[in-house]
C-alpha cells in the first residue's frame, strides 16, 4: 500500500485524467500458456489481430505483416491459435 | 429596481432557470413539480433559452442524462419530487460521487405508500446522505433565490457538488405569492460563465468518469468527497452574502428569528418556519421568550452554527416533517441532538413529528410544541422525547 | 398582523382558482402582499372545491390553511345549502354569494344575523353578456363593493392581464362588462 496515494492527492470525483493509462497495468502474468507463431506459414490475414481481446498481436503496419505477440498483455486465452486459418499459431506451456 | 411578480414556487423556480439559461435540462414530470418543468419547457419552445431540453422516459433516465451532460461539460439542471427522486436514487449518488455540479429543484412530497401527493420531507430526507448539498426554502421567494445561489455554490471550484433546492410541495410550489425577481443581466452576472472541469467533450484531454474503484482507492475517494461537502459550508455562507449585495436578501446557513434573549427555541425547515415566526410573535406578546432556528442548509449539516444558536436555551423543540422508521426520532432531531452532545451546555430537546402527507400545521400546533417543551423543562420530566403534532390518537 | 383572509367556494371548472389568482394579481398591482392557493387535491369537474387568498400591507408569513376567513365568496348557489359556507367566519364576517336572493333572504337561509351579506345574480349577468355562465369575473366585480384593498379599476386591469394572452379581445371586453355590471347590481345588506 505504501506507494499508493492518500485521499488528499486524488483527482476529485475519482476521475481518471490520464488517457490510456491502462497500458501501465500489465496483465501478461495471468497466463499459463502462451502463443507462438511460425511466421513461415503465416498468410498475414490478421484474423489473430482482429480476434485478440487484448490487442496483444503485434503488426508491422508499414509492411502489413503480422510479426508476433506482446507478452506484457497477452493473457494466453488461445483465441488466436483457435481461429488461425493455416494453423501456424500454437499454444505452449508458459514455463517452456 | 426590483421587479415584483405574482409567482407560485414552481413558477419562481422555472423563471430562475430561464434566467440562468442552463445548457441541458433533463426532467420527467411528477406532481407537484410538473408545473415547473412545463413552464420551463414553454421557455424552451418559445426560444427564450438556449437549453437542450431532454424529454426522458423516467427519472432514472433524467438523472442519468444530467450526469452525462454534466460530465460532458454542460451546466445542467433538473427537478423532481418524491417517487421521482426515489427512482433516480442510484444516479443521485453517482452525480455527487463524480463531483458534478447539477442543480435540482425538489418539490417535497411524501414518499409512498399509500399514495399521497402532498408535502412532507421524506423524499429529500431519504436522500440526505447521497452527497448533495440541500437548501430548504420557506417560500416562493426563497425557492427563487436559493436556485440562483445553488448554481454558484455547486460550481465553486472548491465545491463542485450537486445541489438540491427544496420547496414544500403544494404549500409553496402551488401558492401564488409576491416574488421579487432580479434582472436577467444581474442573474447572469451573479452565476457567471460556467467553467467545466475535466469535460468529456474536451477531446484533447480525454478522461474517464466512473471507473471501477475497489478496495485500493474507493475509501480514499469517499474521504475526499466527505471533505468536499464539509468544506462547502463557508462557500454557502459567502454566496449567501454575495447574493445579498445583488438582491438585498442575504442568506446564511441558519436564519435565527427572535433568538437574542430566547429561553425556548424551535427548529424547523421549509414553509413551517413562516407560520412559526407568526406564532412566535404572538407568544412574545404574551411574554414568552421564544425564538426560531430555521435550518436553511441541512446538508452539509451546520453543526457549529446550530450548537452556538441553541446551547444557551433551556428547552428546544425540533420539528421533523418526516419519520425515520425504527430510528430514534426524525432526521433533524437526531442530527441536532447529536451535535449538542459535546456542547458545554445544552437545552432539553424534544422531537415533534408533524405534517406527514400534507397534514396542515397551524399556529396552535406550534404553540403546543413550545408549551410542551416549557412544561418538560419546568417539571424536569420528559415522558415522550419523541411525539407527534396534529395526529389523531 | 393577521392578513385579510378570503375563502372561495365553487365547483371544479367554474374558474374559482383563476378568480383567486386574479384577485392576487390585483393585490400585486396595488403594491400589497398576497397569497392565492387552491384547496389541493384531485381536480374533478363539478366537485365542490375551495380556494383561498390572503392580502396584507405586510409580508405574509403564514403557510397554513385559512380557517378563519374574514370574507367568504360563494360562486355556485347550490353550495349555499350543501356546504357549510359559514365555517370559521367571525361575527363581523362578510358573505358574498352568487344567487337570485336578496341579502335579507340569504341571511335567513344561512342563519347569519351579523356582519355583512352581499348577493348578486352573477349567473344571470354572465348569461346575458357572455352567453354562458362564467361567474368568476362578475364575482370579482361584486367583491369590489365590500373589499377596498383592490380598487375597481385595478381589478379590471388584473382581469385583462390574466386573460390577455388566452382570450380574444372581444371576450375579454365582455368579461369586463360583466364584472362592471355585477359591481353595480350587487346588493349589500
Amino acid at each position: 500500500m505504501s506507494q499508493e496515494k492518500g485521499w488528499k492527492e486524488l483527482v476529485p470525483g475519482g476521475i481518471i485524467v490520464e488517457a490510456g493509462n491502462a497500458k501501465e497495468y500489465k496483465t501478461g502474468d495471468w497466463r499459463t500458456e502462451k502463443p507462438e507463431v511460425n511466421l513461415e506459414g503465416c498468410i498475414h490475414c490478421f484474423f489473430c489481430w482482429a480476434y485478440c481481446p487484448d490487442s496483444a498481436v503485434v503488426v508491422d503496419s508499414e509492411n502489413g505483416k503480422m510479426v508476433g505477440f506482446n507478452y506484457d498483455y497477452c493473457k494466453g486465452c488461445g483465441i488466436c491459435a483457435s481461429i488461425c486459418p493455416p494453423k501456424v499459431i500454437t499454444m505452449i506451456p508458459e514455463e517452456s | 429596481m426590483a421587479k415584483i411578480m405574482g409567482f407560485n414556487g414552481n413558477a419562481a423556480v422555472a423563471y430562475a432557470m430561464k434566467q440562468i439559461n442552463p445548457d441541458v435540462v433533463a426532467a420527467y414530470p411528477i406532481t407537484p413539480q410538473t408545473d415547473c418543468v412545463e413552464r420551463f419547457a414553454e421557455y424552451v419552445s418559445e426560444g427564450l433559452v438556449d437549453t437542450e431540453f431532454v424529454t426522458v422516459e423516467s427519472e432514472h433516465s433524467a438523472m442519468s442524462a444530467c450526469v452525462g451532460a454534466a460530465a460532458a461539460g454542460g451546466r445542467v439542471m433538473t427537478a423532481t419530487a418524491a417517487n421521482g427522486l426515489a427512482l433516480m436514487w442510484e444516479i443521485v449518488y453517482i452525480a455527487a460521487s463524480m463531483r458534478l455540479p447539477v442543480v435540482m429543484m425538489v418539490a417535497n412530497r411524501a414518499l409512498s405508500g399509500n399514495i399521497n401527493i402532498h408535502c412532507d420531507h421524506s423524499d429529500t430526507m431519504g436522500a440526505r446522505d447521497a452527497g448533495w448539498i440541500q437548501l430548504f426554502s420557506e417560500n416562493a421567494q426563497e425557492a427563487y433565490d436559493n436556485l440562483i445561489q445553488a448554481v454558484k455554490i455547486a460550481e465553486d471550484m472548491g465545491v463542485r457538488l450537486p445541489v438540491m433546492v427544496t420547496q414544500d410541495g403544494f404549500i409553496i410550489s402551488h401558492e401564488l405569492e409576491r416574488v421579487e425577481i432580479l434582472e436577467d443581466q444581474e442573474v447572469k452576472q451573479f452565476v457567471g460563465p460556467y467553467q467545466p472541469r475535466y469535460p468529456l467533450l474536451d477531446l484533447e484531454h480525454p478522461v474517464t468518469y466512473g471507473p471501477l474503484d475497489l478496495f485500493d482507492y474507493y475509501f480514499e475517494h469517499k474521504r475526499s468527497q466527505i471533505e468536499a461537502i464539509d468544506c462547502s459550508l463557508p462557500v454557502i455562507e459567502r454566496v449567501g452574502q454575495e447574493f445579498g449585495k445583488v438582491s438585498g436578501r442575504s442568506y446564511g446557513l441558519l436564519e435565527l428569528y427572535r433568538m437574542e434573549d430566547a429561553e425556548y427555541g424551535l427548529v424547523a425547515l421549509g414553509s413551517t418556519c413562516g407560520t412559526a415566526k407568526e406564532t412566535i410573535d404572538g407568544l412574545r406578546e404574551k411574554g414568552k421568550k421564544v425564538g426560531l432556528i430555521k435550518i436553511r442548509c441541512f446538508r452539509p449539516f451546520p453543526k457549529e452554527a446550530i450548537v452556538k444558536a441553541v446551547s444557551p436555551l433551556k428547552g428546544l423543540a425540533v420539528l421533523d416533517r418526516s419519520a425515520t422508521f425504527g430510528g430514534f426520532g426524525g432526521p433533524v432531531f437526531t442530527e441536532v441532538r447529536s451535535a449538542l452532545y459535546d456542547a458545554e451546555s445544552r437545552p432539553l430537546t424534544l422531537d415533534f413529528i408533524y405534517g406527514l402527507g400534507g397534514r396542515d400545521i397551524f399556529q396552535e400546533d406550534i404553540a403546543t410544541a413550545f408549551s410542551r417543551i416549557e412544561e418538560a423543562v419546568k417539571t424536569g420530566r420528559v415522558e415522550k422525547p419523541i411525539d407527534y403534532l396534529g395526529l389523531r390518537e | 398582523m393577521k392578513p385579510l383572509e378570503i375563502r372561495w367556494h365553487g365547483r371544479g371548472g367554474q374558474g374559482v382558482v383563476t378568480a383567486s389568482r386574479i384577485l392576487a394579481e390585483g393585490a400585486l398591482r396595488e403594491g400589497k402582499y398576497f397569497q392565492a392557493f387552491p384547496e389541493y387535491g384531485p381536480e374533478r369537474m363539478g366537485a365542490p372545491i375551495k380556494a383561498f387568498n390572503r392580502v396584507s400591507d405586510q409580508p405574509i408569513r403564514l403557510h397554513c390553511g385559512v380557517t378563519n376567513p374574514e370574507l367568504v365568496i360563494v360562486v355556485d348557489p347550490t353550495l349555499l345549502t350543501s356546504v357549510n359556507v359559514l365555517e370559521g367566519l367571525g361575527e363581523d364576517g362578510i358573505v358574498l354569494a352568487n344567487c337570485e336572493k336578496s341579502p335579507a333572504e340569504l341571511r335567513d337561509i344561512l342563519g347569519f344575523k351579523t356582519g355583512k351579506v352581499v348577493t348578486v345574480n352573477a349567473s344571470h349577468i354572465s348569461r346575458e353578456i357572455l352567453g354562458r355562465v362564467v361567474v368568476n369575473t362578475p364575482m370579482l366585480g361584486a367583491l369590489c363593493r365590500v373589499f377596498d384593498q383592490v380598487k375597481m379599476e385595478t381589478m379590471l386591469e388584473a382581469v385583462r392581464a390574466q386573460f390577455g394572452e388566452k382570450l380574444r379581445a372581444e371576450v375579454i371586453e365582455k368579461n369586463l362588462s360583466s364584472l362592471k355590471k355585477a359591481h353595480e347590481e350587487a346588493q349589500v345588506g
